[in-house]
């Protein structure tokens, strides 16, 4: 089925409480705003949330987790010098905190989206994040079992769309948006324009459409 | 510090810098050395800092930093950034620390304090994946205790995984085999052998 265009709460109202939401980005390149500040809205709550950074400042992720809507954190970095939502949230014992290295993070939802039951990784042996994990020596090299990440929802942001929900993205800002669109059972993109079907060169899409469900246009 | 490094990396490298001190290698890259810059968070060919009009909030590096593209630049995905690194394609990665062990052990993310929030973001998976890890530090914390280490005593990011450390006195080959002392600068070999409290090979040779 080619994505359905609507508003941004619209779209966001397929998210539910207790859900797993994806969201792209890296700081604010290629994060979805507008779709973050509709969820806040819609008011789904209990969530697991799932993206590089634990939120900026005092908008977007930050201003998510503000409102007490998250239970859980995955990300890779969650400490940043403006990071002071969620250390506060953190040190009151109010969030959960999975830190997951980042080529980790990005693999193990590249597993879910591609249908691998699990990997090995040789990233992070010997360290504390390796700890109770299944480890197995291949070809001499010790590799560590990573599990995939699957989301119930994705937020992401790609620059143009066409019709059906083909997308392609601008520079650094691509970043998480093509991995997490194949990893969610429902995947929203929010654009900053939609474009007719057949506008957009074959050759250069780097998320089919087959991946996106809604599309928002900001 | 920056400028040996520079020094030692092969023309036609494909080299990450990470945050903070490492940056300040690329000064120092000779403009025909045909090196190219990696950023962790998607792309190759990656320029120096935009200044003014050229600042895109979509074209920035790891440290989040606004940057410019050079002519051959590409753009990726983070699964394939990644990919990238742990497949072995890298030729160099070049980090700071808190502590390099004799055998080139990094502990570069977490100090192991109760109060801490963890936080690795890319180091793990860069420290694994490069052919060869670069570090940069100064060798001796603040209270004077050495950073290069027979064992290191904070938490691991990587294992066995450093080739050189580079210091503001002395430039040390880190491996199997142990510490050799590469270059010093302004120190003995028995002082630097006394400080560090452990044994060190001097090597004139590379």
């Amino acid at each position: 089925m080619t994505a359905l265009i609507m508003e941004a709460a619209e779209a966001v109202a397929a998210v539910k409480d207790g859900d797993t939401v994806l969201v792209g980005g890296f700081g604010m390149a290629g994060m979805p705003v507008e779709l973050i500040d509709a969820l806040i809205a819609h008011g789904a709550g209990d969530l697991t949330i799932v993206s590089n950074n634990a939120g900026n400042s005092d908008t977007g992720l930050a201003a998510l987790l503000a409102a007490g809507r998250v239970r859980k954190v995955v990300c890779s970095f969650p400490r940043q010098a403006d990071s002071w939502v969620f250390d506060g949230l953190y040190r009151a014992g109010k969030i959960e905190l999975e830190v997951v290295p980042q080529g980790n993070l990005a693999e193990r939802m590249r597993a879910a989206g591609a249908g691998i039951g699990a990997f090995y990784s040789p990233t992070g042996v010997g360290t504390p994040l390796a700890e109770g994990k299944e480890s197995r020596v291949i070809d001499g090299r010790e590799y560590v079992l990573e599990f995939p990440i699957r989301g119930d929802v994705a937020l992401i942001r790609a620059h143009v769309a066409d019709r059906m929900g083909n997308l392609v993205y601008r520079k650094t800002a691509r970043n998480f948006g093509p991995v997490m669109a194949t990893a969610a059972a429902v995947t929203i993109a929010q654009v900053s324009s939609i474009v007719d079907v057949g506008e957009l060169d074959p050759e250069v899409i780097v998320t089919p459409a087959i991946y996106v469900n809604r599309l928002v246009s900001v | 510090m920056a400028e040996i490094v520079a020094r030692d990396i092969p023309d036609g490298a494909y080299v990450n810098l990470g945050i903070g001190q490492p940056t300040m290698v690329a000064d120092y890259l000779r403009p025909d050395s045909g090196v190219v810059l990696h950023t962790e968070n998607g792309m190759l060919g990656m320029g120096r800092p935009a200044t003014g009009d050229e600042i895109d909030p979509d074209l920035t590096n790891a440290g989040k930093q606004p940057v410019t593209e050079l002519p051959g630049a590409s753009y990726f995905h983070h699964a394939d950034s990644f990919a990238m690194m742990r497949g072995g394609h890298l030729d160099v990665c070049i980090m700071g620390a808190f502590q390099v062990s004799a055998t080139g052990d990094l502990a570069n993310w977490s100090t192991g304090a109760p109060d801490a929030i963890p936080a690795v973001g890319g180091a793990m998976d860069l420290a694994i994946g490069a052919k060869q890890v670069f570090v940069m530090m100064s060798l001796f914390a603040k209270d004077g205790s050495p950073k290069l280490v027979p064992e290191c005593t904070y938490p691991l990011t990587g294992r066995a995984c450093v080739s050189r450390v580079y210091t503001d006195v002395a430039t040390f080959a880190v491996g199997a085999d142990g510490v050799r002392i590469v270059e010093t600068f302004g120190i003995s070999v028995d002082e630097l052998t006394t400080r560090l409290c452990m044994p060190l090979v001097s090597s004139p040779f590379t």
